[in-house]
């Protein structure tokens, strides 16, 4: 069963590189004018037209293509003229240290102030938490970034530093207060999803038959939660996790942006506003594969936790 | 305050009224007589969202109607030295903050809505015929979904925007496309509660062509679903085209835009913060407002859906 969903992960991913792919083809009429413009001379239109291979038919650029992604290779800016994994490397990292840092703080923030809330039903923390989270789920990231960096760096309060400032050759993490805002942010833009869909599944798994029987046993409401009631959740819980992470990879886009983070997003607004479109490539696939590979966890994990589900991949 | 406020709900009206001419359909199984209608507008996420989103659209559409007579500069004339603290200032360029603010709002709403309407049919139309065919049909409308989901929304936007350029039809159709499959997948699973029930059947055994089906019988059933997903995907349209202005990749200068605007000034923000506070209130007010009426429809249509309708973006 876990084999299965491998295999359909593959094949996403590859159906993915098409649709990525396709792209290229869209750009209306020479894609070398347009990377170039209007005052480009024939002989530079030439020669990027001979860099990009665009003198091959179009399949055998795609495999091509596709075959440098296999082994690594992301492929050569039209930009800058180098390689796209120099101009990322440092950029990857950046961007996964401050997923990582966003996701292990909100995963167990959303589970725990879900679970509270579904505990508490009907009562003022139960409303109020969900109200917030209503309105917190509803606004776009650069909305709640701002408003973060109002509140706390430039406005009202001057406490963290509103952009990013690295120097060439220094790390992110030799500036831990710098990290905090976007971090922050992203935490703030995944968490409501987290406590919602956690309060929906904890509310079903509490009108349970077993959970109940075990109250009714005089099973302490602690370990009803801790025993009973939290493994049912965590099959669909990690689901939305996995969706939410996946989201982060998207949301690093604009969050990136707002606060000048030298990550993938940023270099993905960057490239886009260039129209270096091997970058955009390059950049689409890392993110669809990191979403692709959390699903794939998540599924994992959804399978394990069921024992129904568990037992039949045995079978 | 409520009865002022309460003046600009009217042109939220047409949205929800196709909801309380299918109370039929809605009061199926529910011994209550009360209308949807009226079930939405009990819930006071309703009223809240009505005002909220009322209270956007008008200042975004009277809003170009007012602007130089009212203010005394047109949206993109000089009105004095950049980022000048003034009653709102002006800004990065010296251009009068309030008059781009009340030009910069339609766009937006006009692009969104577009998205929505162009998302929600497709992955209606696709979703039905997924449940209603099944077969090859259905894994292929589906699969072709798994793909499109795997490159998030934004993403696949700015892949579109590198090729095709920063033009408004791009935006309104690339948007469209990415919430298709996410529509089509909560489309599918009603409409295959739908498609098992007996008129249905009799439908077919009377030979009624397929798209009548579908229309007669199908739509009226799942507008519960279809409702939530217009207010949601609302949601995410207008977020994602205030998020690609805000990006420079959306609308260009010199438009008059909330996002763009955001863009521009965000330089400034501790020094004249107007130029950005004011766009991101009212892109803040609007989406909460199309949240919580699309909390409240969902609330409404409740036993049907079960009110955590965004488990994904």
């Amino acid at each position: 069963m876990i084999l299965k969903r491998l295999g359909i992960s593959v094949f996403v991913l590859l159906a993915v590189s098409v649709v990525v792919f396709v792209f290229t083809l869209l750009l209306p009429g020479d894609p070398a004018q347009a990377i170039l413009g209007q005052q480009a001379t024939p002989e530079r239109l030439a020669a990027l037209r001979e860099q990009l291979n665009l003198n091959d038919p179009w399949y055998e650029r795609y495999f091509t293509w596709l075959g440098g992604l296999l082994v690594g290779d992301l492929g050569t800016s039209a930009a800058t003229g180098g390689s796209v994994n120099e101009l990322l490397g440092q950029k990857v990292s950046a961007s996964v240290l401050l997923m990582i840092i966003a996701a292990v703080i909100s995963i167990p923030v959303g589970i725990l102030l879900g679970t509270w809330s579904a505990m508490r039903r009907g009562r003022t923390t139960d409303h109020t938490l969900t109200g917030i989270s209503l309105v917190l789920a509803a606004l776009p990231e650069f909305v709640i970034g701002i408003a973060l960096t109002t509140l706390l760096s430039t406005t009202v309060f001057q406490l963290l530093p509103s952009v990013t400032m690295a120097a060439p050759g220094t790390r992110v993490w030799d500036y831990p207060l710098q990290l905090v805002l976007p971090t922050l942010t992203l935490v703030l833009v995944v968490v409501p999803y987290m406590i919602r869909m956690t309060r929906t599944t904890m509310l079903d798994v509490l009108d349970s038959g077993y959970v109940e029987m075990a109250r009714l046993k005089g099973v302490p409401e602690r370990q009803v939660i801790m025993k009973h009631a939290l493994p049912h959740a965590i099959g669909p819980v990690a689901q939305v996790v996995a969706m939410q992470l996946a989201w982060l990879a998207g949301g690093i886009v604009v969050v990136e942006f707002l606060f000048r983070y030298p990550g993938l997003g940023q270099a993905m607004v960057d490239a886009v506003q260039i129209r270096d479109v091997q970058v955009v490539q390059a950049l689409s696939m890392i993110i669809a594969a990191f979403y692709v590979v959390v699903n794939l966890i998540a599924d994992v994990i959804g399978i394990l936790a069921n024992p129904k589900l568990r037992t039949e991949s045995s079978k | 305050m409520s009865a002022q406020n309460h003046q600009p709900v009217t042109p939220e009206t047409p949205v929800t009224q196709p909801a309380a001419s299918f109370e039929p359909a809605e009061s199926r199984g529910d011994a209550r007589p009360v209308s949807f209608f009226r079930r939405f507008l009990s819930q006071p996420e309703a009223k809240f969202g009505l005002v909220l989103t009322g209270l956007v659209l008008l200042v975004a559409i009277a809003g170009p109607f007012v602007v130089p007579a009212w203010t005394g500069y047109g949206p993109t004339s000089y009105a004095g030295k950049p980022f000048q603290y003034d009653i709102f200032g002006t800004d990065n360029l010296g251009r009068d903050v309030l008059s781009r603010f009340l030009e910069g709002g339609w766009r937006l709403l006009l692009y969104s809505a577009l998205a929505t309407v162009l998302g929600v049919g497709l992955g209606t139309v696709l979703g039905m015929l997924a449940a209603f065919r099944g077969g090859w049909m259905d894994s292929a409308i589906m699969r072709t979904g798994d793909v499109l989901l795997a490159i998030p929304q934004l993403v696949f936007a700015m892949l579109a925007i590198t090729v095709l350029g920063p033009q408004g039809w791009v935006l309104v159709v690339v948007i469209g496309i990415t919430h298709a499959p996410r529509v089509a997948r909560v489309i599918r699973s009603a409409t295959s509660g739908v498609v098992a029930e007996d008129y249905v059947l009799a439908s077919q055994m009377y030979a009624v062509p397929q798209w009548k089906i579908l229309g007669r019988d199908v739509v009226p059933n799942i507008m519960g679903p279809l409702m939530v997903e217009m207010g949601l995907r609302m949601t995410y349209s207008i977020g994602a085209v205030a998020s690609l202005s805000f990006l420079g990749l959306g609308m260009q200068p010199p438009t008059a835009d909330w996002g763009l605007m955001i863009n521009e000034n965000r330089i400034a923000l501790s020094l004249q913060p107007w130029g950005v506070i004011l766009p991101v209130i009212a892109i803040a007010i609007l989406t909460v407002g199309t949240n919580l009426i699309a909390d409240a429809v969902s609330g409404a249509s409740a036993g049907r859906t079960t009110g955590s309708a965004r488990k994904d973006k």
